[in-house]
């Protein structure tokens, strides 16, 4: 009974770990989504402002500094991403990819160019790290059986991004749903005539939510490589940009539920990785590919109108033009 | 988005697309300057390494045929205005076919016959990964880019399962399958040519790239020539237009989604028949996502998808050579040029428009009305 207990806490421990850069992303997708631009992009924004948060980082010793640049860089891509599709009326399915590519291909060029390792980055120090924070009073909670090992082991103890992912999600929720930026934001993914019509900017509502979408992928590519991780490695986003596109459709554009299907979608690689090797009852063997798949299958499902109905944002996709 | 009717063709369909590549190419010389490389030399090192070199245009056009795959592949959704993201997955997967029939077949079955079912296999398992999506798409509504995308990463578990767990060669560390028999596969050019007499450099060309260039004429033939082709060109209009004209959508959807699988499944030929002779993970190398560059940059058109296909060819070639002679550039520059490529001809083909059109009109007067 101990055992599994302790199963369960490394389990959810782990959960939130893999979560964090998907919450971010997701959110990202959301903001950018909601405003009426697709973003396939998520994934290179991502892969960017890794390497660069771990290059800056690497170069001053701040974490803090590869921070910013991690979401300067981002927002950079964003911005290029609107030049394509919001100024030129360019495709934006067609600019994102073109965004993921780049991004492979600069990552590694400039990765090697600077440090010849192969694309990778030096390995960073603790101290050019965001850190785990214990919490106060962890001594006294650890003795408070059940919850205190929860909070001890699940809620205590994660760096600094992790925490903020959480307040992104909170923050999407207020900005989207109770501002009146959010609700022209999303009267701009429905119907931008009606947003234009009321003498407002699409192009400006635009820009800024893809920039917002830029913040937030910074921060999802500064906790891989500064963060959870010590450094750059290639490929580091290993397609968590396409996992967090998908938690947002799952989520159906909105802030709670998104968050939840992430969680859910990282609960099951942790217990992918947990399951490897281990034979259930009646199972068997569970193929650890099967758990790698099932966020990708079970967005295919839900987008299908098996379980429930997952409706896009009007304009989605759609370059807007003004009349005349 | 469609081309401007104020300036001539040659100019829309010829002119813009090169200078659009042009500053594809110069952006990209920007980045080899600002790693500390002379651009020129980066070029005529890919340039070398693409054509010069004994058997580099052997290799050249064995990357162009790939990509004519699933160039066309993607060109032939685009047609209907469908983005299939998914010749990855379904090359991967065509790839599946492939194995199969081979491994099954191959040690029972004269070879010519196993390669011509392991052809078979290839265009339909690849045709299956497209109509699955467009299936979802015609009749449940989902959007056939989100549903291709994850139909790629549901093919990489999938073949990384079957691979690692079910058809890999008993003994073998490394995932893949055991070698097909000798009989069976596509010849390789240069030991043709040795029949003949010619003497040809080494080099993986196989007869894949015959088929890819008979497929490129039964492509134009299929969308210019023929009823169908006029559906699917129809329906890439205007949906609203193919419903009233009659055309059923929603299995012009499905069959162009089979055949566009199909094409993206024979990048498994070329790499399984003609080089590998056994299935092994990751063959597919990105092709899938190259072809979009491709279908981009060649406006959807057979021959475009030609003479893109060759550029990229090139570029994949003539890349590898970049890890031998430069310190501090590899062949992964040929991603940075690939991103870039698809953003200026892609997400950016129509800037220039209202540049050329200005200057035309300033000098011409107004096409159409002349």
């Amino acid at each position: 009974m101990l055992e599994s207990f302790q199963i369960i806490i490394s389990l959810l421990d782990s959960t939130i770990r893999i979560a964090t850069p998907l919450i971010f992303c997701a959110m990202a997708g959301i903001f950018s989504e909601r405003s009426g631009i697709i973003d396939i992009g998520l994934e290179g924004k991502m892969l960017l402002s890794a390497f660069v948060a771990a290059t800056a980082t690497f170069l001053t010793g701040s974490p803090i500094f590869g921070l910013f640049a991690a979401i300067l860089v981002s927002c950079s891509a964003s911005l290029i991403h609107g030049f394509a599709c919001i100024t030129n009326k360019g495709d934006q399915v067609i600019s994102g990819l073109a965004i993921n590519i780049l991004a492979s291909g600069l990552t590694i060029t400039l990765g090697i160019a600077l440090f010849s390792r192969g694309g990778q980055t030096p390995p960073l120090a603790s101290e050019q790290r965001f850190m785990p924070i214990d919490f106060l009073f962890l001594d006294q909670l650890s003795f408070v059986p059940v919850f205190g090992e929860l909070f001890v082991e699940v809620i205590s103890g994660h760096n600094i991004l992790v925490y903020l992912s959480v307040l992104a999600v909170f923050f999407t929720y207020y900005v989207i749903f109770k501002t009146r930026f959010g609700l022209r934001l999303r009267a701009v993914g429905e119907k931008p005539e009606a947003v234009d019509t009321a003498g407002i900017s699409v192009t400006k509502m635009r820009y800024q939510s893809i920039l917002i979408a830029g913040m937030l992928c910074g921060l999802a590519g500064a906790y891989l490589s500064i963060a959870h991780g010590a450094g750059f490695g290639r490929e580091m986003s290993a397609g968590k940009g396409y996992i967090a596109l998908a938690a947002m459709i799952f989520g159906k554009w909105n802030p709670i539920p998104t968050l939840l299907a992430c969680l859910l979608f990282g609960f099951l690689e942790a217990l992918g990785v947990r399951l490897e090797g281990v034979e259930l009852i009646w199972i068997g063997e569970v193929p650890v590919q099967v758990m790698q798949a099932l966020p990708y299958v079970l967005t295919v499902v839900l987008l299908a109108g098996f379980i429930g109905k997952a409706r896009a944002p009007g304009a989605i996709g759609v370059p807007y033009s003004k009349e005349g | 988005m469609s081309d401007s009717n104020i300036i001539p063709k040659w100019l829309s369909v010829g002119v813009i697309p090169l200078m659009n590549l042009f500053l594809a190419f110069c952006v990209s010389g920007l980045f080899i300057f600002f790693i500390g490389e002379n651009p020129f030399k980066a070029i005529f090192v890919m340039i070398k390494g693409a054509f010069y070199y004994p058997g580099a245009i052997g290799y050249t056009l064995y990357y162009t045929t790939n990509f004519i795959f699933t160039g066309l592949a993607v060109a032939l959704a685009f047609h209907a205005r469908l983005f299939n993201i998914g010749g990855e997955g379904q090359a991967y997967v065509g790839g599946l076919g492939v194995g199969l029939v081979c491994l099954i077949f191959d040690q029972h079955v004269v070879g010519f016959l196993v390669t011509i079912l392991a052809i078979l296999g290839s265009v339909i398992f690849g045709a299956i990964w497209g109509i699955i999506p467009g299936y979802l798409q015609a009749k449940r509504g989902s959007h056939i880019v989100i549903t291709t995308i994850m139909f790629n990463f549901i093919a990489a578990a999938l073949m990384v399962y079957l691979l690692v767990n079910v058809i890999i060669e008993p003994g073998q560390m490394s995932p893949e399958t055991r070698d097909f028999a000798s009989g069976v596969g596509l010849e390789q050019i240069h030991i043709l040519a040795k029949y003949l007499g010619l003497e040809m450099a080494m080099s993986p060309l196989n007869l894949s790239f015959i088929v890819a260039l008979f497929v490129s004429v039964g492509f134009w033939f299929l969308v210019w020539r023929t009823k169908f082709g006029y559906e699917v060109r129809s329906l890439g209009h205007s949906e609203t237009a193919a419903i009233y004209a009659g055309i059923k959508v929603s299995s012009t959807i499905i069959i162009v989604m089979a055949i566009s699988g199909g094409l993206a499944g024979l990048v498994a030929i070329n790499e399984l028949l003609g080089v590998h002779n056994k299935l092994l993970l990751g063959f597919t190398a990105g092709y899938g996502f190259t072809g979009i560059a491709v279908a981009l940059m060649g406006r959807n058109h057979p021959f475009g998808i030609f003479l893109a296909s060759l550029l990229f060819g090139a570029l994949y070639q003539g890349g590898t050579e970049l890890d031998f002679e430069f310190s501090s550039i590899t062949r992964e520059m040929v991603l940075l040029i690939q991103g870039l490529i698809i953003l200026f001809s892609g997400a950016l083909a129509y800037m220039l428009n209202p540049l050329v059109e200005r200057i035309y009109i300033k000098y011409y007067g107004n096409y159409n009305n002349a």
